[in-house]
């Protein structure tokens, strides 16, 4: 099995790579864009500012072959964001995969709110193949200060002053906003499920 | 709902720990990746590696160790001590760290905490403050507590917050040590004014101490080393205690 790790002006990359590792399974990290069509997987990571990334992926055209994949693909955090319609964060249009906006967290005025969201965060409503053997409640690891809002192909719901989007799937694509390659055995598990498909 | 996290510190001198005692379920307690691991299966939420060691070849070192924490350890951890450019921490993220903690450096060069959050995003850039209670105020101190300043804990906790700093990590050198509990008024002050999160440390002494600061103080974490590293309080206790006395945690 080939498993491709889209690189990219993102952080976070290098954890990824290593999750696999520890599930036996080597990514290889590319921006090549043969050799992410030609993987089985594809994972598309990310820590990052939305529209900084999104010029570096239009740049390589790679918001197209994104676009295109057929095979299953997997985006978290930042790459769960950018497969969004549309991000507030600097008003980026993004790839479009979901009809979902991305908002900021908004302070209620009477309680100063953390941004961005760090720690972890149960995740609830989980109705996905990726979330097999995952407990109803499970804690991921979360940091983020945008989120995805709720909709058609939400598939976790986490709340953090709101319900929001914690996972998300449509056709071949699937997406989480919390980071399984942080989220301890619950995460790998996350993980595992999605190279199973 | 967003839980409170509990910490362990783990020094590191040589690439080596340097507390801690056996423990039965690993082989050698000073290397960081068992201790670490071990953490990790126990339900820490985080972890903090402090590098203090002084040699020349530290940064090899330390981008080495990084690496190795990055491959075996699946929970997201820090690195401190030293720290004190935008190349160092570029070496330590592409190592594998989440997220890096600056201290003396970044007091020296306030600048450098604006830098860091543009070049790599405030959700990485941990700001360590060393602060002693006296003279009715808390000041920061420098050089791990060796060099005192004028400047009081909550007004450089705030500029460095404005600069982009994602986290404050607030060590009390009053309570460190002491096993007497944590600071609970200057945690609280930095909690509730500052739109980031506080982790407190330094006084951990038993586990009600922990719920102290979770409640009264409300810090978003809270780091602690010895009572870990010594088996004083091993994670598991301190979390079924903290959820029975009504504090949100992970299990």
């Amino acid at each position: 099995m080939k498993t491709a790790i889209i690189k990219y002006n993102a952080g976070n990359i290098r954890s990824v790579q290593f999750a696999l590792e520890r599930l036996g399974v080597n990514g290889t990290v590319t921006d090549n864009h043969e050799e992410i069509m030609s993987a089985d997987k594809v994972i598309f990571p990310g820590v990052g500012e939305a529209s900084t990334a999104m010029q570096y992926l239009k740049e390589r055209k790679l918001d197209q072959v994104i676009a295109g994949l057929q095979q299953p693909v997997l985006g978290i955090c930042l790459g769960m964001q950018l497969l969004c319609k549309h991000s507030e964060e600097n008003d980026t249009e993004c790839i479009g995969v979901f009809d979902t906006a991305v908002k900021r967290f908004q302070s209620p005025v009477e309680n100063l709110l953390k941004i961005p969201q760090i720690g972890w965060n149960n995740i609830t409503g989980l109705h996905s193949v990726m979330f097999e053997h995952v407990p109803e409640n499970a804690y991921m690891y979360f940091v983020h200060s945008y989120y995805a809002a709720l909709g058609a192909d939400t598939v976790a719901i986490t709340n953090y002053v709101i319900n929001y989007s914690a996972a998300l799937q449509k056709d071949n694509f699937y997406a989480v906003q919390f980071h399984p390659e942080k989220s301890a055995e619950a995460g790998a598990r996350i993980i595992e499920n999605f190279l199973n498909l | 709902m967003l839980t409170k996290r509990i910490i362990p510190c783990l020094d590191i001198k040589d690439g080596r720990t340097v507390k801690g005692i056996n423990f039965e379920n690993i082989r050698d307690a000073g290397d960081p990746i068992e201790l670490g691991a071990l953490y990790a299966e126990q339900g820490a939420d985080e972890l903090v590696f402090l590098d203090i060691t002084a040699t020349n070849e530290r940064r090899k070192t330390l981008s080495e160790l990084v690496t190795r924490i990055a491959r075996h350890v699946n929970i997201p951890f820090t690195v401190g001590g030293g720290i004190s450019s935008v190349e160092d921490v570029n070496v330590l993220l592409q190592s594998g760290a989440d997220k890096i903690s600056v201290n003396t450096s970044a007091f020296k060069d306030p600048v450098l905490v604006d830098k860091l959050a543009r070049e790599f995003g405030s959700q990485c850039i941990v700001l360590a403050i060393d602060t002693r209670f006296e003279e009715g105020d808390w000041y920061v101190y420098l050089n791990g507590g060796r060099v005192k300043t004028p400047v009081k804990a909550f007004d450089w906790a705030k500029e460095a917050v404005d600069r982009g700093a994602g986290e404050i990590l607030l060590t009390s050198m009053n309570n460190d040590g002491t096993k007497q509990g944590f600071a609970l008024d200057i945690t609280a002050q930095l909690s509730q004014h500052l739109n980031v999160p506080v982790i407190a440390s330094g006084g951990a002494g038993n586990m009600t101490h922990f719920v102290d600061v979770f409640e009264t103080a409300q810090a978003d974490a809270a780091l602690a080393a010895s009572i870990f590293h010594y088996k004083e309080i091993e994670i598991p206790a301190l979390k079924t205690f903290l959820y029975d006395k009504g504090v949100n945690v992970r299990f």
